[in-house]
């Protein structure tokens, strides 16, 4: 890379590089030196929010901040004039086919409900099945592998296994040529909006893809906590007179409960979330359009803050629910330790 | 109820990790057996063995008549205390003790009948709703003893039970096994490296060495008649003195003393054992008088232990609680010539 760029402005350069470290040393210095002049009990109160001071700052400036002025933005139009509803009413009319809603039915209930079980049970499946065999730590780092794969190279990939060409022609996508070979017409993946339009097939097409990347995380995490069991607690089971299967039922998935749920949960706020599969692989047509993704275009393609705004802000109602209950579920693992 | 029979069992890990070597031994009906020897010897190898959550690598192990060599831990119908306990943390009490009756498919109102009276003798009544994590280590060893007595099993066995318990409650609860013991009437398998449990719970006792066997026997018979120096050695608070000796006909010679043997021996090296008991100030027509320069002087109120030299060998005397010593002083005491113990140099087998 060329970083001559840099060498343009040295006193700029200066500045960052020697300022910065310059004014945290000196404001923890000057902090420590304030604190120290208060009376003794007063002390513990205040010398945490000094330390916390530069992060909350932070916080406030990069997410709380911009996050309240879209919050705003969502009832204004483009020009600044308070329109109230407005924007929301133009996203969520036309029910169910146009405006927001294929975005919303796609994120927050096929993206949500198939994208956390796939995930969830093929990691699950996959901790449990290889926590015995003899090269476990190859084969859970061969699974855990996509993991260092970029969503967006992950599409990439992707769209060759996906791949379509018209019947007849040589198929070069890995799946159709498996299909192809088994005398089945070639299916158009990605476009195909089967079942009867409700566009199941290509809205899993997409989610194959990021179960894909994220199964790996999902087994390392859940295989954690399979390993947490105490073997001595199995081998008791097994002289209570239970056999696998009951044991794993009774004994090994209620221990596993906790992390199951934060998991689970975490995935959830991922699939709501979710944007770089589907802006790489159809860019939202066919019916595959996710929340994130329409606020993208509604933002960069069509100049539409207001309504761009708007998505945003049922994107967060529908996570953060999640994500308190994930915090809570999360610390409660946590105390159990 | 049911015999337990090892039969020449032997546990290899890898081709040169024996862990138990030629087993036998053959555990009597309603018998309360201890396994006892020192850390790492195999004991709970053994114990494993027979719960079916090892392998066994040779020889056979029989339960009653049947052998369960290919039998599956959950058809062996033994019940087993582990000594971490091993409570299912996110079931009650009440259901820790429920689940092996639910694994046998035993109806609701029997399994609740069991598990109360379980509860009962154990005195755990006023716990059933709690999860382990909300009882003390105590209550923690008895519910794992509740999960094990409500299945009525043909053997009961326990790994180290009492080895996470404090001093006090582990004597009381040492008596409340024997007691359970006897009102169960199953054969019970108890491994420990504790001598003092072993002594004063078995009805026999096995101690293992190494992954041998060394005696099997009553406590009383193991403590009078070791069969070498490993078990002599074992058995018995403080240890015998052991003192190399020069035996001709039938007088062994130590560097401090002489003392008669109840019987003539081979010429040669030995040596001699004698329980701290058998020391003692009292000087009489059984006893050689013996010349000791005290070292050290344990007072425990009912008994008084001294710790010093006798020639130029370690001995330690059992001394009435009255008698005057400091350490320093010379002390003549007699040993009681009856109860001597003699082993082989090179074999360490008692010879009597
Ligand atoms: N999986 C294993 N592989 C190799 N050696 C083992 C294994 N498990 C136990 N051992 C060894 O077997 C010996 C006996 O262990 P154990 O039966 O637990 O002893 P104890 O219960 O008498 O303290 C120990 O020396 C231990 O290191
Ligand atoms: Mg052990």
């Amino acid at each position: 890379m060329d970083f001559s760029v840099l060498l343009q402005d040295i006193p700029t350069l200066l500045v960052v590089i020697l300022g910065v470290p310059a004014l945290l040393v000196g404001y923890i210095v000057g902090a420590e030196f304030l604190v120290r002049r208060l009376p003794d009990k007063n002390r513990p109160q205040v010398r945490p929010w000094i330390w916390v001071g530069p992060a909350l700052a932070m916080v406030a400036a990069i997410l709380f901040i911009p996050a309240i002025a879209t919050f705003i933005q969502s009832f204004q139009d483009n020009h600044g004039n308070f329109v109230g509803f407005q924007n929301y009413q133009t996203q969520l009319s036309g029910f169910p086919s146009s405006g927001a809603w294929i975005a919303i039915r796609n994120s927050i209930i096929i993206w949500l409900v198939i994208y956390m079980i796939l995930v969830l049970t093929f990691g699950l499946t996959m901790a449990v099945l290889f926590d015995r065999i003899q090269y476990e730590t190859v084969v859970k780092s061969l699974i855990f592998m996509p993991m260092a794969i970029s969503s967006v190279a992950s599409g990439v990939i992707w769209k060759f296994m996906y791949w379509y060409q018209p019947v007849g022609a040589n198929q070069t996508g890995t799946l159709n040529a498996v299909v192809t070979f088994f005398h089945h017409d070639p299916v158009a993946w990605l476009q195909d909006q089967w079942p009867g339009g409700l566009a199941i097939l290509n809205n899993l097409a997409l989610i194959t893809v990021a179960t894909w990347g994220l199964t790996g995380f999902s087994m390392v995490i859940l295989s954690a906590a399979l390993k947490g069991i105490p073997g001595d607690l199995l081998e008791a089971a097994r002289v209570d007179g239970a056999g696998e299967i009951t044991i794993f039922r009774r004994v090994i998935f209620p221990l596993m409960m906790p992390t199951v749920v934060v998991v689970g949960t975490t995935l959830v706020i991922f699939a709501i979330k979710v944007f770089d599969v589907p802006y790489v692989m159809t860019n939202g047509n066919f019916n595959t359009d996710v929340l994130a993704l329409r606020m993208y275009n509604l933002l960069y393609l069509s100049h539409n803050n207001a309504a761009a705004a708007a998505v945003a802000i049922v994107l967060l109602i529908a996570v953060v629910p999640v994500l308190i209950f994930n915090l809570r579920q999360f610390r409660a693992v946590e105390a159990r330790r | 109820m049911a015999s337990v029979t090892y039969d020449h069992v032997v546990k290899r890990y890898t081709a040169d990790v024996t862990v138990v070597k030629d087993f036998n031994v053959e555990i009597k009906d309603k018998e309360f057996m201890v396994l006892v020897g020192p850390s790492g010897c195999g004991k709970s190898t053994a114990l494993r063995m027979l719960a079916g959550l090892e392998a066994i690598t040779e020889g056979q192990i029989r339960i009653g008549d049947r052998v369960v060599n290919n039998v599956a831990a959950k058809d062996r119908d033994i019940a087993m205390v582990f000594q971490s306990y091993a409570l299912y943390p996110h079931m009650s009490v009440y259901d820790n003790m429920a689940f092996p009756l639910q694994m046998a498919h035993m109806p609701k109102t029997e399994i609740d009948k069991r598990v109360k009276n379980a509860s009962r003798i154990l005195g755990l009544d006023n716990f059933l709703k709690r999860k382990p994590r909300a009882l003390s280590g105590g209550q923690r060893q008895r519910v794992a003893l509740g999960r094990a007595i409500v299945r009525s099993p043909k053997v009961f066995l326990l790994d180290e039970p009492l080895s996470n318990l404090d001093a006090k409650l582990r004597g009381q609860t040492r008596i409340e096994l024997q007691k359970l013991h006897r009102d169960l009437e199953t054969t019970f398998i108890y491994v420990t490296h504790d001598q003092v449990e072993a002594m004063t719970m078995g009805d026999r006792i096995a101690i293992m060495n190494a992954g041998i066997l060394q005696q099997v026997g009553t406590p009383g018979d193991i403590y009078d008649h070791p069969a070498n120096l490993f078990v002599a050695g074992f058995i018995g608070s403080p240890t015998m003195n052991f003192v190399p000796v020069t035996t001709s006909d039938s007088t062994a010679k130590a560097s401090g003393f002489d003392v008669k043997l109840p019987k003539s021996v081979p010429a040669g090296k030995a040596t001699l054992g004698f329980r701290p008991e058998t020391l003692t100030d009292r000087i009489g027509d059984q006893h050689n008088a013996i010349d000791m320069s005290v070292d050290v002087v344990e007072r425990l109120g009912s008994d008084q232990f001294l710790y010093g030299q006798v020639g130029s060998d370690s001995v330690t005397a059992r001394v009435d609680p009255k008698m005057k010593v400091e350490p320093g002083d010379k002390v003549r005491l007699g040993l009681d010539t009856r109860s001597l113990h003699l082993f082989d140099a090179e074999t360490e087998l008692a010879q009597f």
